[in-house]
């Protein structure tokens, strides 16, 4: 596929491994969608793991799991992993995406229907 | 490679950002072969320049032999390109585009759960793709519209011979477009949600 101008960490499993502490980002990819939304709320700290903080940094607007993946170049797996300490410690806040059995929602669709006229 | 201190990691730019009111997001999946123009449909709606993510493939299928370097954990990924729609203060829509061939199916699990909805973008010299991810996504429940994507060489078809080809129901809608147009990227969406719409409104 194309639009990837920038190198990935795919080559360096050891460091993914480092940054995850092994863990695989399984149980995370549960709870959190490529398009849940993030937002911090808490200050980067100088003693954290230098990927927190740059998500802090990140998700001083709200943004996606799949645009912090994308700027932080991680793959999702090792993304969600991040963000679900930062859940825990309550640094950030999830707005999860509407849950699937509310769908097709009539008024969902129309608003959408609605924003994308306006393009 | 060195590892990237956060101060180096560069975020959107400030006319990217969301509004801090955006409270829930929603997807739609931009499925079909190689080249047969999802990033640039992505591209032509998208208010940000499309992002890549990366899958990495968690389960070894029996398809997944010809990807290269399976005996590497980590270098069996995928990436996939996407681009955001603000619809509203509080809303968001995100498309991301994935390939159609089964190899790629490890990445539908995540991508799927909770979507509005998928195109299937067709290119008409090679209908093959489409058989299986059309087949695919009606085993799974998602609904789907398929866009016919114009290439100068692309033999051109009336809409209801294609139907037949593809073996879709009477209900599934069939568009043209020219994903290099933001008006026609956009039509095909909203072909999409107004098939979504016509899903929710419960027959007289
Ligand atoms: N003529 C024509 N060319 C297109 C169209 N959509 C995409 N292309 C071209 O086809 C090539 C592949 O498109 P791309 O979006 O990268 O395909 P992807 O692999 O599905 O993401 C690019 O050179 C595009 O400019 C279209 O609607 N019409
Ligand atoms: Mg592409």
């Amino acid at each position: 596929m194309s639009g990837t101008d920038h190198e990935w960490d795919e080559g360096n499993p050891e460091r993914l491994y480092v940054i995850t502490r092994g863990r695989s980002g399984l149980a995370e990819r549960t709870v959190l969608d490529l398009v849940t939304l993030i937002v911090s709320r808490s200050k980067p700290q100088p003693t954290m793991q230098p990927e927190h903080a740059a998500i802090l940094r990140l998700c001083h607007s709200p943004l996606s799991v799949a645009e912090i993946s994308a700027y932080l170049r991680l793959p999702m797996s090792v993304t969600t992993v991040l963000l679900a300490d930062l859940l825990a410690d309550k640094r950030v806040e999830a707005r999860a995406p509407v849950p699937l059995a509310q769908l097709p929602d009539r008024a969902l669709i129309e608003a959408v229907m609605h924003g994308l006229q306006k393009l | 490679m060195d590892f990237r201190s956060s101060e180096t990691v560069v975020g959107p730019r400030s006319e990217d950002t969301l509004p801090s009111s955006a409270a829930t997001a929603v997807k739609v999946v931009i499925v079909g072969g190689f080249g047969v123009g999802k990033t640039t449909l992505v591209g032509a709606v998208s208010e940000i320049r499309p992002l890549t993510t990366e899958e990495t493939m968690t389960q070894a299928g029996a398809d997944v032999d010809d990807i290269a370097g399976v005996e590497r954990k980590t270098a069996t990924t995928v990436a996939m390109d996407f681009g955001r729609i603000s619809i509203n203060d509080e809303l968001v829509l995100y498309l991301f585009g994935t390939p159609g061939q089964q190899r790629f199916w490890f990445l539908w699990n995540g991508l799927f759960e909770g979507a509005l909805g998928a195109v299937v973008l067709v290119d008409t010299r090679r209908l093959e793709v489409s058989f299986d991810v059309i087949g695919r996504l009606e085993e799974r429940g998602v609904p789907f519209v398929v866009a016919l994507n114009s290439f100068p060489e692309s033999p051109s078809y009336p809409t209801e011979e294609l139907r037949a080809a593809l073996d879709l129901p009477p209900e599934v809608p069939i568009v043209e477009c020219d994903a290099r147009t933001r008006e026609s990227s956009r039509d095909v969406l909203m072909a999409l949600m107004r098939y979504l719409y016509s899903l929710t409104t419960p027959t007289p």
